[in-house]
């Protein structure tokens, strides 16, 4: 079922196939039968690298999650926690090995995706730190994702980066990225804008020295690796995505891969049968490329959906008719032999016509209509510098917090920085309408660079939007030629970067670089004599974009479309520290979001 | 492709599905999960039992693969767990048990854990960080369990720290000297690992004052960001108060303590706390939020006494016929006006709870109070109040209707909360753009205004088609009739 990661440019499966190996040694470490006591958090990133039948193999007969009081009973040798570092989750695992009588047991700790001195400390302050046999990390760095995409599942990433400062995660950023080296070969070519960019080269070069003994026999798989600050573009993941995917993850939320939805409109009825047994919980899709329709849809502009849709009813219903024409048992067999494929694709077929009619409903009101409206005109820069009546409408209307943090955002960062007068009335709206304890979210907001008041320097924003061709007025959402038809019309700063990059090169739009926040550079990584690949003719160059802090869905889709531009000569291979949408960051940076008023 | 391939009719309909099972804990109904298990495999019988590496995925109803790992714990755990919850069953608390003796030699570091501070004398050899090599194998991991053992050498700062990275066990004692230790910080930071800066702060923390440390610490923002993200996540209030302060960040300061008040949930006391938050040094923006915010939970304090008493004694009519859904304290500034606009409209301004007294207080913008009240006394269906919040009167004595929003938005709050047509009526009227005058009219079905205008407009055709949608008998197809019969009119078309 990982056959999807081994379909693109760069067999991702090797990566997944690697750390299915760690996880078996570390099982395999725990002679004996156990049980796993799950983090519940980490299941999900756990499903992209094995199954259950991977974990039994390897005498795990019990899986429980994580949660305060005894242990169920088990009748195993060793418990195992799985764990992320988490100080109260060490109070838990503190309480249940304290409460359970048994005491042949083997305890044992592994730490996803790195041990922390902290927890340690922890576990040593609640007196059970000795009960452990092992304690050892599972360095679940990068997670291949899908086939051109990778994510370390880190959600507090950019607010640590940039928020608190804790540099953690580049450090993990680092590592993952030198056992991505040891298994797809040094990558000759570093890019980088932005501190974080920065400081992760710098990790890397370093590393590498310390390991200068070895050298690295593998031809290198990527040619470039280019790494960007989520600071350097704050514009994108404020905007409303209008891809496919985009679109489902800004409305359901799409986590692990997996989205759930509202069932309503995926029970099915037998003729004649009421509908007493409609489904109340959640209808829960695993999204990839393995579904060979999602592949075919997420990336387009969402406009363009429904054409590709009804096209493909009209190719499964050909398909069906077939049978009628299918007069010999040679002909019957092959046609039931097709079977099982189309009845696959009928059945895609008919949960993202669902999906689409649940986005559609959603996209075509009103509010939707309007909010759109509103974004696209910071973006263009239309009365940035003024308070927004629509703004102001929404918070008296008490639509939810993180919507109206959004938009001030987003009208923030096209100004650069908001008029203080103009910060300061939103300010008061805000917290005279939502409590004032969202004065600390506020300030991280502040903090982060998100919102700011305008210093004497010019907005160079419109600078940066010509500059870069942010804005294309006759952005074509059904048949694209340029990358903003992701947001129909906004073409993402960040992949606007990338693009320059490939072609004419960075030099070109030196001013604008200066412009946007941390510095930029370029580093060579040697490699061995022999390594160097000589490029056949027309032979596409490989490049792997890192997102420090985050990247969206719609920026992925842009991506994807410059690989498969015929003339770009360049394919991209995805890697962030998390996948994100506006809404989800600026929950990550909220203090306290669960107070938000409905 | 991430259904099964069986039939997807079969898939849907089959009557062990029909019934959509969970995996969810609390699901004790063994019979159902038993059938759905039966389905479940019965299904995989159905696809080829090959490896997993096989492009065709098993899936259960709630969507997860059936094998991933969040499934299976779910079902294991389900059917493991005795009916009725094993949590009831009363645990003894950690306080309680017994610390189990450590024979380590060293330094206590639960003092560092001032938040949960366990039962004393469990102590630690506090910088020798055992480590078992993390990425390799080695049968000498299974050693006795949790050794940890102060192994002294002479590494160099730099070599400590790559020693640390590597996960091996290392000393810290050795680095006495002030310079020392910062060399060591130093090293950490360049290695960027976190958790190394972490540990090296733990000792730095412990083996040197208060003072020494933050001094040293101004001059290294890395290492102090990483302090700081430690304090906090520690609990360490106090200590991060003093360096904030000693650091002159004093704002950093004021927001810290501000946010402590979230914690505290008995009003009174959460009111005197932020009474001490207001000579905090906040910035001139902050420290006038933080004094509205506690004045408020003041008034609060106060409304909800007085109301809780005058419901309970059953005072009130209006009590009795809109129960309050909750207590108004802690609500949002905006929402106690609602309330104040809801229960305590005509009060005099010198109450506190009167709407008066709250706009004036906390300088309420004219547009916020309006659509605050004007919710509130439509949520009521007390018209006359809508009315008089709109008129205005001139010196002369005249009245006009007046509105600081958009006479639309009106119209949308009244006809949200039913208002009847002759109220909106009015409000209708009032719109000056002709094309939205009749959309809304026709929304509303304000049948004397579209008339109206259509007579005022001369426009006989749209008339004439109104006039189709009455029955002969009623009142507005008799008063278009009138209109198409009057020859003072100059139709236009």
């Amino acid at each position: 079922m990982a056959a999807h990661l081994s379909n693109g440019r760069v067999n991702l499966n090797i990566l997944r196939e690697a750390a299915r190996k760690e996880l078996r040694e570390f099982l395999d470490k725990c002679a004996g039968s156990k049980a796993i006591v799950w983090d519940e958090y980490l299941t999900g990133p756990f499903g992209l690298i094995a199954q259950y039948s991977l974990l039994k193999e390897h005498e795990v007969e019990k899986m429980f999650t994580l949660k305060g009081g005894r242990l169920p009973p088990a009748d195993v040798k060793n418990i195992i926690f799985f764990v992320r570092p988490r100080l109260e989750l060490m109070d838990i695992i503190a309480e249940n090995v304290f409460s359970d009588k048994t005491n042949s047991r083997d305890y044992h700790i592994l730490f996803v995706p790195r041990r922390s001195m902290l927890c340690e400390q922890r576990l040593k302050e609640q007196g059970v730190l000795g009960s452990f046999t092992n304690i050892d990390e599972y360095i679940l760095d990068l997670i291949p994702y899908d086939g051109d995409l990778l994510s370390m599942e880190s959600e507090g990433a950019f607010r640590e980066c940039y928020l608190e400062n804790d540099q953690t995660s580049l450090y993990h950023t680092a590592k993952g990225l030198m056992t991505l080296q040891a298994l797809y070969g040094t990558i000759p070519q570093i890019y980088g804008k932005g501190e974080c960019a920065r400081h992760v080269a710098n990790m890397m070069l370093r590393m590498k020295r310390e390991f200068a003994g070895s050298q690295n026999q593998i031809l290198p798989v990527f040619d470039t690796l280019l790494l960007l600050d989520r600071n350097v573009d704050l514009l994108t993941p404020l905007a409303t995505q209008l891809t496919y995917e985009g679109l489902i993850d800004e409305i359901y939320g799409i986590t692990n891969g997996y989205v759930k939805l509202p069932p309503e409109k995926f029970a099915q009825k037998k003729q004649g049968e009421g509908s007493k047994d409609l489904p109340t919980e959640p209808k829960k899709l695993q999204l990839n490329s393995a579904e060979e329709l999602y592949a075919e849809i997420r990336d387009k502009n969402f406009n363009a959906v429904g054409a590709a849709l009804s096209k493909k009813a009209k190719i499964i219903s050909a398909a069906f008719e077939e049978r009628h024409n299918a007069k010999t048992v040679g002909e019957i067999k092959q046609f039931v032999s097709q079977l099982p494929h189309m009845q696959a694709a009928r059945s895609s077929l008919a949960n993202h016509t669902s999906i689409a009619e649940l986005i559609k409903d959603l996209t075509t009101s009103e509010a939707f209509f309007d909010n759109l409206t509103v974004e696209q005109e910071f973006m263009t820069g239309v009365d940035t510098d003024k308070v927004n009546t629509y703004i102001e409408d929404c918070i008296a209307q008490k639509v939810p917090l993180i919507k109206i943090l959004r938009l001030m955002c987003l009208q923030s960062v096209c100004n650069n920085g908001l008029k203080q007068k103009v910060l300061d009335f939103y300010k008061r709206e805000i917290l005279q309408t939502y409590g004032y304890e969202h004065m600390l979210t506020l300030n991280n907001l502040e903090k982060t660079g998100l919102l700011k008041p305008q210093t004497n320097s010019r907005n160079n924003y419109p600078t940066i939007r010509k500059t870069l061709k942010l804005w294309m007025e006759d952005a074509n959402e059904q048949t694209p030629n340029d990358i903003s038809y992701v947001y129909s019309g906004y073409a993402p700063l960040s992949i606007r970067l990338t693009q320059v990059l490939a072609r004419p090169g960075w030099r070109s739009i030196e001013e604008v670089l200066k412009m946007l926040p941390g510095p930029h550079f370029e580093e060579r990584q040697q490699l061995p004599a022999g390594l160097h690949k000589k490029r056949q003719q027309g032979e596409n160059r490989t490049t792997l974009v890192f997102f420090l802090g985050g990247v969206t869905y719609a920026e992925i889709a842009a991506l994807r479309f410059l690989s498969q531009m015929e003339d770009s000569g360049m394919e991209y291979i995805i890697a962030t520290t998390k996948l994100i949408n506006g809404s989800s960051w600026i929950k990550s940076l909220m203090d306290h979001p669960e107070t938000q008023s409905p | 492709m991430a259904r099964a391939k069986a039939d997807e009719d079969d898939y849907w309909n089959s009557s062990k599905f029909a019934q959509a099972f969970t995996f969810d804990d609390e699901d004790d109904d063994f019979t159902r999960l038993k059938e759905s298990k039966k389905a479940v495999n019965s299904i995989s019988a159905l696809v080829d039992e090959d490896d997993e590496d096989d492009d065709v995925e098993k899936v259960s109803w709630s969507g997860e693969p059936v094998g991933s790992i969040s499934w299976s714990v779910k079902e294991t755990a389900s059917s493991l767990r005795p009916v009725g919850d094993s949590r009831e069953l009363g645990f003894p608390k950690i306080n309680a048990s017994p610390s189990l003796p450590k024979n380590n030699s060293g330094y206590s570091l639960s003092s560092l854990f001032k938040v949960k501070t366990k039962v004393g004398g469990i102590l630690s050899s506090a910088d020798s960080f055992s480590d078992t090599p993390a990425r390799h194998y080695a049968p000498e991991l299974r050693k006795p369990k949790c050794e940890l053992k102060d192994y002294i050498s002479n590494w160099s700062p730099e070599e400590t720290v790559l020693k640390m990275q590597q996960g091996k066990v290392v000393s810290l004692e050795r680095f006495q000297s002030l310079q020392d230790k910062m060399l060591l910080l130093d090293k950490a930071v360049d290695g960027h690992d976190g958790n190394i800066i972490t540990a090296i702060l733990i000792y730095l923390k412990r083996s040197l004052c208060k003072e020494v440390l933050f001094r040293e610490l101004v001059a290294r923002e890395t290492a102090l960001q990483h302090y700081i993200h430690y304090l906090k996540e520690s609990g360490e209030q106090k200590v991060l108060l003093d360096l904030f302060r000693a650091l002159g960040r004093t704002e950093d300061e004021a927001l810290l303590q501000y946010k402590h008040h979230l914690t505290i949930t008995d009003e009174n006391k959460r009111r005197d706390f932020l009474k001490t938050c207001l000579s905090l040094p906040f910035s001139p923006e902050d420290a006038t939020h933080v004094q509205d915010h506690y004045t408020l939970l003041e008034r609060q304090i106060i409304i909800e006494e007085n109301d809780k008493m005058v419901e309970r004694n059953g005072q009130s009519d209006l009590f009795k016929r809109f129960p309050r859904k909750s207590s108004i304290l802690n609500m949002p500034l905006i929402t106690t006006l609602y309330y104040s606009c809801f229960y305590h409209y005509s009060e005099p301004e010198g109450t506190y709870s009167s709407p008066a007294n709250i706009r004036r207080t906390f300088k309420l913008a004219e547009k916020q109070y309006f659509l605050t009240a004007l919710g509130a006394r439509a949520k009521l269906k007390a018209w006359t109040d809508v009315d008089s919040l709109f008129t205005t009167r001139n010196w002369l004595g005249f009245t006009k209707k007046k509105s600081p929003v958009a006479f639309q938005r009106v119209l949308d709050i009244l006809h949200k909360n039913n208002a009847p047509v002759q109220v909106l009526e009015v409000y209708v009227y009032l719109l000056e753009d002709l094309e939205l005058k009749i959309n809304m009219a026709h929304k509303f079905k304000c049948h004397d205004v579209i008339i109206n205008t259509y007579r005022d407009t001369k426009d006989r055709q749209q008339l004439l088609g109104y006039q189709r949608k009455f029955d002969r008998s009623s009142v507005e197809h008799r008063k278009i009739a009138d209109l198409l019969n009057n020859s003072q009119i100059r139709w236009k078309n």
